[in-house]
């Protein structure tokens, strides 16, 4: 025999046919066979041969190992729980939920409750997190710490997931240290917008001073929309060492950064800007002796004169709204609301509020006043304005507004917030009550939790239908306590239906608490597999 | 069987889905609300009435006292199989222990399907111990010209191929794709499936990028080879005509005495075309050494019924297909629920699973992969092409992975598990290079499965 044609010679004659390529063998090997049999007789003993002859190759360089992990694993049945809550994807699906709970909401508090717990997050599943985290920003934060270092070292070799590298730790892992003084000057001179406002937050965080000093130096150089943002940076710490940079910035070139530096400054009530405010403001509203009981007498400003302007009063008002009236709101917001008291013959803000005012000028003074108590914090005047939650002029369109007194609730500690919403729902319902739900604390406390389930009974029981209620019953679901659910027992089963009730109205309301119920189990289930030595 | 014994994870229930919007429809249900009387007999059956859009609740039954795997019977009108009923059912009972108590006996409605099934089983069993009825002489008769037609199929087929050679194998790009649906659809009519199957798979050569002539040149030359295998079967040795049997795809029912081993579930799978959906699940026996190959089919939509938990082990006994170098099996008798494996299976190098590859081929030369673990590989990224390598911890010698598997998500779990440490792999080992199907990382006997 003589040698046998190589694969090449084989694959030659194959791509261009045995009629136009004569076969690399010796005729007598042929045997009597025509030509394109032996051609893949030949092929299929080399393509054998080839692969039985296969050898691993050269490894190529390995990455850098992911960083140890010292977070402890999770439970297994909380990696149980978690691969179904990355299993149910949204957008899939739609229309009538029916009685089964949306997975895709308990996330966030499943990846709250396990940072809380400090797990470390199962290897092989930070893909899964990663592709969730990209698709949610509002997860993103969540969802990236509980990931960890292996996201990041994933994130490094998977162009899909740059954002995680982006995101993680707000940027500041690029920050040059506290000491590096070079390094921080040299940073804000020559970084991006982006960078320049971390490294401002990160050190206002670190030394307040520090950070304004800094900005101090190349102040003048910024351009205006900049100096706004950079203004803006100082919110956090402001003490009463920031009023003379503000004091300055008062006479800026730009009309929005002389607004916020004075914004900045009428929450300082030690400040000077506060001072002369309160000292307009006074002069605007008096008591009135005149009548049988006393009252509010309103004396709107007549002028707005460049030294109001100079503090921040802009002298335009929007269209249709009345000159001084306009000037009058902005003083009174700017003013410590600490003068009025004093001004006004020594009463409590309490008593204040419940002064009449004379001239229609009410429902500018209160709403100038909400204003004031929300930017200085104060919860006393932020009480007083909000008044009884059971008043009927808290539901309907009194001097506050539901806008505004979501506002001020914020100005209030948690579980007072908690009660005077609870109170508002037991006096006028659910309609108006979304608003002032968004702004209270999770879970919700038990007295405002109940409040909601007996104002949904209430409701059902007149006879509307639920999905009238779907932002509440949303709500309830991500934020009632699960403590709670045995109070929904027995509001579960489809009532007989009623004559005057909406067409089916009872069978939907049965299956939005048993949504409602199952949600809240499902909750505390999750929340018993990530407690240590809790799971099942 | 205890409760215990079948009881399975939330993972292992999705693992039984069909598809994707099942398992997502599944796991909705797998909490107490939507449920009422559920409960669980001793014997493996989980039952339960789940409140639908209508008045009357579903009647959900399952039953895991079946070696072959889960049945399923629900009143749903869901084509699905297993239903999201079934799926919510079994994941609340994985789930929660209190929500599906144990109970004596069964309600009416569960009981009589459960008895039924049962009833079946011990007939069927019966009837595989007297011997089969049929006719032997119209068997023989209907294998010959099963046979002839085989051989028609064969002859033509090579004629095809050798026209292709004569003509240039250049000539098969601008042919297209017709050219081997026509042939395929000629093998199928011939009763030669497996025939038909790597007819239409040369269709889709040309198109699949570099070096395609030389992929097409094996793959003819491997199918003339299979062609002379048959129409030369009486001068092959016994085992090998077996091997050319299976892979004409005729049937080779399984004859091998049954071994008893602890057989661990190492992976399974389903692929599916138009028409069926075919399961491989394989299994390493701790025992004997051997890995093993169980198939399972499903029609269309449906999921096949044998459904085997990764990282389980079972006390069971398996036959053996005919044929050379013949990995696939048959699940005979269990004598004991399956249990969590406490270790993994033995690893081995890149070299050496190239090396058995090599060696399996001596055996059956139209093998694409054999399974093998790997043990202590580091998945390591390939600059350019965007392609990955398994890479032994100890040494300067990689695998490539297959470009099936880089294109799906899987392989970041394999990376995101790795960390860039050592890994034992489980998977297919190849020409085409490797298909992890099971990793395990360094220290634990906790399976994670990439496919």
């Amino acid at each position: 025999m003589t040698t046998a044609p190589t694969w090449d010679d084989l694959l030659t004659t194959a791509l261009l046919g045995t009629d136009r390529r004569t076969l690399p063998v010796d005729p007598a090997d042929l045997a009597g066979r025509e030509a394109p049999a032996a051609l893949l007789d030949a092929a299929a003993v080399a393509a054998v041969r080839r692969r039985a002859g296969l050898r691993p190759g050269p490894a190529g360089p390995r990455p850098e190992p992911a960083p140890a992990e010292t977070r402890p694993a999770l439970p297994p049945a909380a990696a149980h729980r978690l691969t179904l809550l990355l299993a149910d994807r949204p957008g899939g699906g739609g229309g009538r939920r029916g009685s089964t709970p949306d997975l895709t909401e308990l996330l966030p508090q499943w990846l709250a409750s396990a940072n809380t717990h400090g797990y470390a997050a199962p290897p092989h599943m930070v893909p899964a997190l990663l592709d969730a985290a990209r698709a949610r920003t509002d997860l993103r934060p969540a969802a990236l710490e509980f990931a960890g270092a292996r996201a990041l070292w994933l994130a490094r070799l998977n162009p899909d997931w740059r954002f995680a590298q982006r995101s993680a730790s707000g940027g500041t892992s690029a920050l040059p240290d506290a000491e590096d003084d070079e390094g921080i000057r040299r940073l804000w001179r020559e970084g991006l917008f982006a960078e320049r406002v971390a490294l401002l937050t990160a050190l206002r965080a670190r030394t307040p001073s520090a950070a304004r000093e800094l900005l101090a130096e190349t102040w003048a150089q910024e351009r205006a929309e900049d100096r706004l943002m950079f203004l803006d940076s100082l919110r956090a710490g402001l003490t009463a060492d920031d009023e003379p940079f503000l004091e300055q910035s008062l006479g800026d070139r730009s009309r929005n950064v002389r607004a916020t530096a004075a914004e900045l400054l009428s929450t300082l009530p030690g400040s000077a800007l506060a001072a002369r405010m309160a000292r307009r403001a006074a002069t605007c509203v008096a008591l009135d002796h005149t009548g049988s009981a006393a009252a509010i007498v309103v004396e709107a400003p007549a002028a707005c004169d460049p030294g109001m302007e100079r503090d921040g009063v802009t002298a335009r008002p929007p269209a249709g709204r009345g000159e001084r009236s306009w000037w009058l709101g902005q003083l009174v917001e700017a003013a410590p609301l600490d003068t009025w008291p004093d001004r006004l013959g020594g009463r409590t803000p309490e008593q204040i509020v419940a002064l009449p005012v004379t001239d229609d000028w009410q429902g500018e003074l209160h709403a100038a006043w909400c204003r004031a108590a929300v930017r200085q914090r104060d919860a006393r005047w932020a009480r007083a304005l909000l008044g009884a939650p059971s008043a009927p002029e808290a539901g309907g369109p009194g001097a506050v507004s539901l806008a505004d007194r979501a506002k001020l609730l914020a100005a209030l500690e948690a579980d007072e917030r908690a009660a005077w919403v609870a109170g508002f729902i037991a006096g006028h319902g659910l309609s108006e009550a979304f608003q002032l739900l968004g702004v209270c604390a999770l879970p919700w406390t038990a007295p405002l939790g109940r409040a909601v389930v007996d104002a949904l009974d209430i409701a059902r029981e007149a006879g509307s239908y639920p999905w009238s209620f779907s932002g509440v019953m949303g709500l309830a679901e991500r934020c009632l306590d699960p403590a709670e659910t045995a109070r929904l027992d027995s509001l579960l089963a489809v009532p007989d239906e009623r004559e005057d009730a909406s067409p089916g109205a009872g069978g939907y309301w049965a299956e939005a608490f048993q949504r409602l119920a199952t949600t809240l189990r499902l909750r505390a289930a999750m929340v018993r597999e990530l407690t240590p030595g809790g799971g099942a | 069987m205890t409760q215990q014994g079948v009881r399975r994870t939330a993972e292992q229930v999705l693992d039984l889905a069909p598809d994707a919007s099942s398992r997502k429809a599944g796991s909705k249900l797998g909490v107490a609300g939507p449920w009422s009387g559920a409960g669980s007999g001793r014997e493996g059956a989980v039952w339960g009435l789940c409140k639908g859009s209508g008045s009357k609740p579903y009647q959900t039954v399952v039953d895991l006292s079946d070696p072959a795997g889960p049945a399923y019977k629900c009143s749903c009108p869901s084509r699905k199989f297993p239903c999201k009923h079934a799926l919510g059912l079994l994941l609340l009972w994985a789930g929660d222990e209190g929500a599906v108590p144990e109970s004596e006996s069964a309600p009416d409605w569960a009981e009589q399907w459960l008895a039924g099934r049962r009833g079946r089983a011990e007939v069927k069993k019966t009837q595989a111990a007297a011997g089969s009825a049929a006719d032997p002489d119209a068997a023989r008769k209907r294998a010959e010209r099963r046979d002839q037609r085989v051989t028609a199929g064969a002859t033509e087929l090579e004629r095809r191929l050798a026209d292709l050679l004569r003509d240039g194998l250049a000539s098969a790009e601008r042919a297209g794709y017709g050219l081997w649906e026509e042939t395929a659809a000629r093998m199928v009519d011939a009763q030669a499936p497996g025939l038909a199957a790597r007819v239409r798979e040369l269709g889709t050569i040309p198109a699949s990028g570099t070096g395609w002539p030389a992929r097409l040149l094996e793959e003819c030359a491997l199918l003339h080879l299979l062609d002379q295998g048959w129409l030369h079967r009486d001068r092959l040795p016994d085992a090998l005509a077996a091997t050319v049997r299976t892979r004409l795809g005729l049937p080779t029912p399984a004859d091998g005495p049954p071994v008893r081993d602890h057989w661990q579930v190492l992976a399974q799978y389903d692929t599916a075309d138009a028409k069926l959906t075919t399961r491989r699940i394989w299994l390493h026996g701790a025992d004997s050494g051997r890995t093993r190959l169980l198939l399972s089919f499903g029609a269309a939509g449906r999921a096949p019924e044998l459904s085997l938990p990764v990282g389980m082990s079972l006390d069971a006994e398996l036959s053996d297909h005919p044929g050379a170098g013949q990995v696939r099996a048959t699940l005979g008798e269990r004598h004991a629920p399956a249990a969590p494996a406490a270790s993994r299976p033995p690893g081995t190098t890149t070299t050496r699973a190239l090396a058995s590859y090599g060696e399996a081929l001596r055996e059956d030369p139209w093998l694409d992969s054999v399974p093998v673990t790997l043990d202590a590989v580091i998945p390591v990224p390939e600059d350019t092409s965007g392609s990955w390598h398994l890479a032994d911890a100890d040494a300067h010698t990689a695998l490539p992975l297959t470009p099936s598997f880089l294109a799906r998500p899987v392989l970041w779990r394999l990376v995101a598990l790795a960390g860039g440490a050592p890994l034992r792999v489980f998977g297919e080992c190849g020409h085409r290079g490797f298909t992890p199907l099971t990793a395990w990382a360094e220290g634990t006997a906790a399976p994670v499965s990439l496919c």
